[in-house]
């Protein structure tokens, strides 16, 4: 179902700060390709490089080494101008929204459209229809601060679609969000993929946000792509150290409670979680087990989700869980203190 | 000190005087002062449109024009007044220096209001393709407004300051007339007319500004 039509392509991209103490590397040879029709996410802690990251993509940061394909097309071969029109094809929201204060919403929609020299009447109603779509049309009016924050990211998804963009970035989209909004904002993301085409990208430091939405992730520390794969494969084993910490998430608090004894992470995909799992493995091994943490979610329509257990001390019946969820082919991988 | 026609007639023309040099000053300096502020924010080394050199020497050429006291550059200005208007006299003679004087200042006013336009609307409208001009005529203008018109009634009380010292080249206005019968003439009365008169004045103009500047931002709801 992917395109293998790469859209964006980073080829050993690296990007210098000049600061008061010396340079500061962000990014260290970047390589990554973004395909047409994707939802790529790019994951990492603060301070590990994903805005610079993101902003070099679309050249509001010039990357001081390596570079950057559009469509097949380096931006650092582009005047000026070139690169303003091809920013126009790729759209940006942001954690903050951005919105600006004394425009209405409408109004809002139509800036990108002046600055690309669209007709006012046109103008208009483009923006009215990308209302509808992400249904604010009744606050056409309303400015931004009598707007809730999903709304106002709502308005800002319509501003960044309205010169039809090819490719949508997002930096921290959610971040500022409460988890219901956050939802129906990932929701709406991935209906403008699948619906419009438009390739999205992804900013984000929460795992959750990756799982609910994306197809394929880069997991980025320290300025470099740690690890990078389909979401799915990259959930069930992840292979980086930050890979594992990032994955493991809430669960990493539970688990230091039980420091000093084997634990094991099940990963659910959706063929797992339709079956007792659990249930089966302590009817087979004839082993009770403690689950320290679990969660589930919903992923678009299977179950996905993860569970840390404590394997008992015994050293033949940890043996027995294993092999039991080895041959049930539930994927699984043991917790190392190092990880939380 | 009796109130007769003819100095109800004086005070009319003074306050006449005054408002003259003050608003068509405050014009001249705002139509020089925006640019100067615009080109302060945006050659900034962190500006849109980066060109430190001359972000510095602009700014080191304002300093400097804006440490000259005022009834020194009156003085200093006479000749340059005296080639653009053939008079040294009268409130129009009042202008150019006023406006010299306050251009420096309304710059810097602009750039604090300009400095305020929050940075990430200004990469939105980066990442939308916008060029500087689009950046300055649609983001930095219409956003920093509500706080350039507040600066607006703080410059314009302060040229108001600026221009009753007027009198001292024979300039007019009311300080002209709150000097040469209040002090000179130990008028006391007619210094604490003119004086009022003057407080009226910025009062009336600081309240308009300020409520001029809510009335406009949309960020109050």
């Amino acid at each position: 179902m992917l395109s293998t039509e790469p859209i964006i392509q980073l080829e050993g991209m690296g990007k210098e700060f000049q600061t008061s103490n010396g340079p500061i590397k962000a990014l260290d040879d970047i390589n990554l390709t973004i395909y047409q029709g994707e939802i790529f996410g790019i994951i990492g802690l603060s301070g590990a490089g994903k805005s610079t990251l993101v902003r070099c993509i679309n050249y509001l940061e010039v990357p001081t080494s390596g570079k950057v394909l559009f469509e097949n097309k380096s931006l650092a071969a582009m005047s000026p101008k070139e690169q303003r029109k091809a920013r126009q094809s790729m759209g940006m929201i942001f954690q903050q929204f951005n919105l600006l204060s004394q425009r209405n919403v409408l109004q809002n929609v139509c800036f990108p459209l002046e600055i690309a020299k669209v007709p006012s009447k046109e103008a208009k109603k483009r923006a009215m229809d990308l209302l509808k779509l992400v249904g604010l049309e009744d606050r056409a009016k309303a400015y931004p601060a009598q707007l809730s924050g999903g709304q106002k990211q709502r308005v800002a998804i319509a501003r960044a679609l309205a010169t039809n963009p090819k490719v949508l970035l997002c930096d921290e989209a959610t971040s500022a969000l409460d988890p219901n909004t956050t939802k129906s904002i990932l929701s709406l993301l991935k209906d403008i993929n699948k619906n419009m085409g438009v390739t999205v990208v992804v900013i984000t430091h929460e795992m959750a946000v990756i799982e609910a939405i994306c197809d394929r992730v880069a997991i980025i520390d320290k300025s470099h792509i740690a690890e990078e794969g389909k979401v799915s494969d990259i959930f069930s084993e992840p292979k980086s150290k930050i890979g594992r910490q990032l994955i493991l998430g809430d669960a990493a608090k539970q688990a230091v409670k039980f420091k000093d004894s084997r634990k094991i992470r099940i990963s659910f995909d959706g063929r797992s979680s339709s079956e007792p799992v659990i249930a089966g493995m302590i009817l087979a091994s004839k082993v009770l087990v403690n689950i320290i943490h679990a969660e589930m979610k919903d992923i678009n329509g299977t179950a996905m989700g993860q569970m840390v257990i404590q394997l008992p001390q015994e050293e033949t019946e940890a043996m027995r869980v294993l092999n039991y969820l080895k041959t049930a082919k539930v994927p699984c991988e043991e917790v190392n203190d190092y990880d939380i | 000190m009796t109130f007769d026609s003819a100095t109800l007639e004086m005070l009319k023309a003074g306050l006449f005087d005054t408002l003259f040099m003050v608003f068509l000053s405050s014009f001249f300096a705002y139509l020089i002062g925006i640019p100067l502020g615009i080109i302060l924010v945006v050659t900034d080394k962190e500006g849109i449109y980066p060109i430190p050199w001359l972000q510095k020497v602009l700014g080191i050429a304002i300093n400097l024009l804006r440490s000259i006291p005022f009834i020194i550059l009156l003085i200093l200005v006479l000749p340059f007044t005296e080639f653009l208007l053939g008079t040294t006299l009268g409130a129009k003679a009042v202008v150019p220096p006023l406006v010299i004087a306050a251009a420096p200042y309304v710059a810097r006013m602009v750039e604090s209001s300009f400095r305020e336009v929050d940075g990430g609307v200004i990469e939105a409208a980066k990442s939308m393709g916008a060029s500087t001009m689009q950046i300055v005529w649609k983001v930095l203008l219409p956003e920093a407004k509500p706080s350039l018109l507040v600066g607006a009634a703080i410059s314009i009380t302060t040229i108001l300051g600026y221009s009753t010292m007027a009198g001292f080249t024979g300039g007019g206005g009311l300080g002209d007339i709150a000097i040469r019968y209040g002090y000179y003439r130990y008028e006391t009365g007619m210094m604490l007319v003119t004086v009022a008169v003057l407080v009226i004045i910025v009062q009336i103009i600081q309240e308009a500004g300020i409520k001029w500047s809510k009335k406009s931002d949309k960020r109050i709801r």
